[in-house]
């Protein structure tokens, strides 16, 4: 565990920097993350994808999968990957302020 | 009289109708398990049959003769819910009437949620070791294997044990490497994760594993479809990975009674209370094992956990009393990496896997997140432990429902 400067504020991240408070999150650090992620600027449908992001996880306890972007979250899985390349859920939920999509080990 | 439903008589349902019937007075409550089988599978073997460790036989037992005598155990399949009236309707058109349902129909894989995968491939070099049919197939195939590429794969999170595509591979390195097709061989581990470990203790432990047996790991690969014919994984980015035999995990969903129902989420799991084990929108219907939304482990040893506080939880409803929170998602699992040696590993809900021993600390005997031949030996002796302790509802000494951190390094 360690701390990083992101968008002038102290925030607690894991090694491969993940968030690991998401209370610390805010829209300039989220902009920050994505520049970092070579995303670049996000528009809104970056935004609708963060914000589904964190009620879905805030509801369930774990990181969507594609099919639930898709089926709950509105967003096909080809526009996922347009917005987000080379990792849409582990790159988006690292600009949410939410965990990586892990499996139990 | 009032009737409670148990949904499925596999390791939840089994193990649901065991602890109620002790402690249900049977003057006030029938006990009724559905289920459309006959048939109770020992599905931790299944990971065995390929290699010729284990048969079909060795898997399968009669569900009735893991029942209690004093329930009533219908052979029938259920056609709709109806949870606003408390009903369901059955396949012969009858209705019936519940108090309380617990709905342990686990999950199933479904191969036709892939493009191409249970196409003209199928069962010929697709194969999948989540059913008694397939992992039987997957033996015969691999019996006469010569060699090249074979690709073990996950299509998409979540699925039930999902340690034991891993422990495939561990287990195919050993068996080929035994037969002398080794050399011949390459083994690729394609997953949508981003590693064969995502957890950062077990990466690190554990990581190495894979570069010391040489297998190739492809990660972040969200399948889009297979072509059969050309035997090529497609990626939605647009990455080939190709196979000549391809062992899959296919999609992993729960019953389709739920998506007729309107109860279950888009894989037809049920949105469930993750510490009281009571469905969300439902305050009769509870959910133990696979067919939960829980973000625990789609594994016999979480329901096993389960369901003892479902069992309590069950008792207070009845009782008019408030739930207990007390389910903490833990699993504790066996995970075999061949040549005779294996893994325990240990977790829950907020605790990634610990280092230590089990059950007693410093004593053991097993030793947590090592590789060791005892804990090979435990996963073996575990089959005798299911049929006759655990989906029986006996105790099991020094095994708590709730993880306890005595004597672990976190």
């Amino acid at each position: 565990m360690a701390e990083k400067e992101i968008a002038g504020k102290i925030v607690q991240v894991n090694d491969e920097g993940y968030m690991t408070d998401s209370s610390e999150w805010n829209k300039e650090i989220a902009a920050v993350i994505a520049v970092e992620e070579g995303i670049g600027e996000l528009a809104e449908g970056h935004w609708k994808v963060i914000e589904f992001l964190q009620k879905d996880f805030a509801d369930k306890g774990t990181m969507p999968s594609l099919r639930r972007m898709t089926k709950a979250g509105g967003v096909p899985t080809k526009e996922l990957y347009a917005l987000f390349p080379g990792g849409p859920l582990k790159k988006s939920s690292k600009i949410a302020g939410l965990k990586k999509p892990a499996s139990c080990v | 009289m009032k009737r409670i439903v148990i949904l499925g008589a596999g390791t939840g349902g089994t193990m649901m109708a065991n602890h109620l019937v002790k402690k249900l007075n049977i003057k006030d409550w029938t006990i009724t398990v559905i289920d459309q089988e006959k048939k109770h599978y020992y599905q931790a073997g299944f990971l065995f049959i390929p290699f010729g460790i284990y048969t079909a036989k060795n898997v399968t037992k009669k569900i009735a003769d893991y029942l209690p005598g004093n329930i009533e155990l219908m052979n029938i399949r259920v056609d709709l819910i109806k949870p606003e009236e408390n009903k369901l309707i059955l396949s012969d058109g009858k209705e019936l009437n519940y108090d309380i349902l617990i709905a342990a129909t686990g999950c199933r894989i479904a191969p036709s949620e892939v493009e191409g995968m249970d196409g003209e491939g199928w069962m010929k070099d697709i194969f999948d070791f989540y059913t008694v049919e397939g992992s039987t197939a997957l033996a015969k195939k691999l019996d006469s294997w010569e060699g090249g590429n074979l690709v073990v794969h996950i299509s998409e999170m979540p699925i039930k044990c999902p340690v034991a595509p891993l422990e495939f591979v561990f287990l195919v390195d050993w068996y080929l490497s035994k037969r002398g097709k080794r050399k011949t061989t390459k083994i690729s581990y394609v997953t949508p994760l981003s590693g064969a470990f995502t957890k950062q203790r077990t990466s690190e432990i554990l990581g190495h594993l894979l570069v010391d047996k040489n297998i190739e790991i492809v990660p972040d690969f969200a399948i889009e479809k297979i072509d059969p014919a050309e035997k090529v994984l497609y990626s939605y980015d647009d990455k080939k990975v190709p196979y000549d035999l391809l062992v899959t995990v296919p999609t992993n969903v729960g019953d389709e009674l739920y998506e007729k129902s309107g109860m279950g989420d888009e894989l037809n799991f049920i949105p469930t209370e993750k510490h009281t084990l009571k469905a969300k929108d439902y305050d009769n219907i509870f959910v133990i094992g696979d067919a939960s939304d829980l973000p625990a482990s789609k594994a016999g040893s979480v329901a096993h956990a389960q369901a003892e506080v479902l069992t309590e939880n069950i008792l207070r409803h009845i009782a008019g009393k408030e739930l207990l929170p007390d389910f903490d998602g833990h699993a504790l699992c066996f995970i075999e990496s061949g040549y005779g040696k294996g893994f325990l590993i240990d977790f829950n809900y907020d605790v990634e896997p610990v280092q230590g021993t089990f059950p007693l600390p410093v004593i053991g005997p097993f030793s947590l997140l090592k590789e060791t031949r005892l804990n090979h030996l435990g996963k073996l002796v575990f089959q005798w432990l299911y049929w006759n302790i655990i989906i029986k509802g006996i105790k099991i000494p020094l095994m708590d429902a709730k993880m306890t951190l005595r004597g672990k390094k976190l």
